[in-house]
């Protein structure tokens, strides 16, 4: 019959129609700012530093190697190396990045600088909601604007968090028994000078995230 | 007391200009005529696209819009206060005065015609003895205003988009008219207020609209179906093709002008719709007798959103059709089909009324449609293409 296309078209819109003020299945859309979906773990937006235990500076895991500097494809990461040392996360002394800037609107989101890090001390963030109405200062991070907790990390990432987690716990450990063993074959040895100056500020920043695991 | 609500304008009207002095009466009647269609109209087409977005929204399963305004009521506005403030932008080489006359035209075309329209009893503001002849007239006034559009604005985008409306626009009036004659037949009159009067009339319950004979019937999905080749509405909205010709005929126009062109379209749109009220829907009477308390003016409109709901709805449901599917159903099936309808009106006219003329009306209608139909569902042949190219 001509027009049974037609009459069947207009049903199924007309369903939809209907179907779309009584069941609300039918309605995909996310009212953004009011309703928002659940983050995916895998969820990527922006490189973040990550820092342990409470004081952002002195528990920033980065040591200023610029090795994720010269990795970055679209060089948006700026890095100046500090002067004098501190403890890292697994109590060596290292350097520590003086000034540490990402432009985030040169920033592609590729992940490699998080690849290339060799002390887990950047991540990728999952916060997307970064528009500003000034665009230049308000998208090139600072180094305290970049800094955020292990706790976040733990809460964005858990899985990989904790994995990380596990893997600085064992470093750490391995390190402690290093300088142990290195203590007890000085102490063992006649007329050693001075204290183990490279295990006892280690005990004292990293104290909380030793034993940090995933919460 | 029902009487004098379903006059409420006509005696306001004639309140009003007891007020003048005689010598100015006749000007003021025909202000106080126009002004409530100049206020209504523009005002039915805001609440239009604001239907119109939500309607598709829900038809896609999306909200539409529901950001400006509860329920998104305020979109209108916010979208007037856009296109008045957008920059108006000619192109160098156009021709000024035809860019800017063109939409001017349209809009004012789309206007008159609701000269002859009956929105209520006692209610229209001219009422021609010519009054369908006159709302053609007007409405071929359309195709002009469109090619001055495509014309002046110097862009081939525009010029074949002009072409393509106009190739649209004459095919569908030929039909359109021939749908209506039909009506002219049975009421012997090309005035709208006597059609009007002529289906105002009850059969125990039932009212004697055109649309409940067989001839009224087909004549109005003829009329419907060309009204919207006629307004440029989906299915028959080729001449504006985002991937083939963008805009079409109003690609060169911006802000206000291009809402002038969108008005226009709509009103053209609500125009043919309240003559296909008119001419087969019984214009402004109840649909059933009992509710003929009703004031007549809420009865016109009721009609006419209904035939606008089925506009957005066909919109919807349809994809658009290619040129030549087009034109071959303007020519193949709904010009034959307009012509046979109006054999049929004559028969109806001429056999005494009963069940037989209903049979017979309904099988001299139901045949053609029947057997053109395969015309149009006939299956093209693929083959390889060839090419000739000059040697």
């Amino acid at each position: 019959m001509l027009g049974n296309g037609i009459l069947k078209g207009l049903t199924e819109t007309a369903r939809n129609f209907f179907g779309s003020y009584v069941g609300k299945e039918r309605l995909t859309t996310v009212q953004y700012p009011e309703e928002r979906l659940p983050q995916i773990e895998a969820a990527r937006s922006f490189p973040f530093l990550v820092y342990d235990g409470a004081d952002w500076q002195q528990g920033m895991r980065c040591v200023g190697c610029q090795i994720c500097e010269k990795e970055c494809p679209p060089k948006c990461i700026f890095i100046e190396k500090s002067k004098d040392k501190k403890p890292d996360a697994v109590g060596k002394q290292q350097f520590y990045p003086a000034v540490f800037n990402i432009d985030i609107s040169v920033c592609m989101s590729c992940q490699i600088c998080v690849e290339v890090c060799p002390f887990e001390a950047i991540k990728m963030d999952v916060d997307y909601n970064l528009s500003s109405d000034d665009r230049f200062g308000g998208l090139l991070f600072d180094k305290h604007r970049l800094a955020k907790s292990n706790e976040y990390y733990n809460t964005i990432h858990p899985t990989e968090a904790g994995a990380v987690d596990a893997r600085l716990a064992e470093d750490r450990a391995k390190a402690e028994a290093k300088a142990k063993a290195a203590a007890d074959a000085k102490a063992a040895a006649p007329g050693a000078p001075g204290t183990p100056s490279l295990g006892a500020p280690a005990s004292t920043a990293p104290a909380q995230s030793t034993d940090g695991e995933p919460k | 007391m029902i009487q004098a609500f379903d006059q409420i304008f006509v005696l306001a009207k004639h309140w009003l200009l007891g007020f003048v002095p005689a010598i100015a009466q006749p000007l003021c009647s025909a202000i106080l005529s126009v002004i409530p269609v100049l206020i209504a109209f523009p005002l039915l087409f805001a609440i239009t696209t604001w239907l119109e977005r939500k309607g598709l929204g829900r038809i896609q399963n999306r909200y539409g819009p529901n950001r400006a305004g509860p329920y998104g009521l305020f979109q209108p506005i916010a979208d007037a206060i856009k296109s008045l403030t957008k920059e108006d932008i000619i192109p160098v080489t156009a021709d000024r005065m035809v860019h800017f006359l063109a939409p001017l035209l349209l809009a004012s075309a789309a206007f008159l015609a609701y000269a002859v329209l009956p929105i209520g009893r006692n209610m229209v503001i001219v009422n021609l003895d010519a009054g369908v002849l006159f709302f053609f007239a007007v409405g071929s006034v359309v195709e002009l205003s469109v090619f001055m559009a495509g014309w002046s604005s110097r862009s081939k985008y525009s010029l074949l988009g002009a072409m393509r409306a106009i190739a649209q626009m004459i095919s569908y009036e030929v039909p359109l008219v021939l749908a209506s004659v039909v009506v002219i037949m049975q009421a012997g009159s090309l005035s709208t207020v006597s059609i009007v009067n002529k289906q105002a009339g009850y059969t125990g319950i039932w009212p004697h609209w055109f649309v409940f004979t067989p001839w009224g019937l087909v004549g109005f999905v003829l009329f419907m179906i060309a009204a919207t080749a006629e307004s440029n509405r989906s299915p028959f909205d080729l001449p504006e093709g985002e991937s083939e010709i963008i805009a079409g005929y109003y690609i060169e126009y911006s802000g206000f002008k291009f809402a002038l062109f969108f008005l226009g379209e709509y009103l053209g749109m609500f125009a043919t719709s309240g003559m296909a009220i008119t001419l087969f829907l019984g214009g402004w009477s109840a649909p059933l007798s009992f509710l003929t308390w009703i004031p007549s003016y809420i009865w016109f409109f009721a009609k006419l959103v209904t035939l606008i709901c089925g506009f957005i709805w066909i919109r919807g449901t349809l994809p658009r059709l290619r040129m030549d599917q087009l034109m071959n159903l303007a020519w193949q099936f709904i010009l034959p089909m307009a012509l046979i309808n109006m054999l049929v009106a004559g028969i109806w006219h001429f056999m005494p009324s009963g069940v037989l003329r209903w049979l017979v009306c309904a099988a001299v209608a139901a045949a053609p449609c029947i057997l053109l139909s395969f015309g149009l569902k006939k299956k093209k042949k693929f083959q390889v293409r060839t090419y000739r190219f000059a040697d």
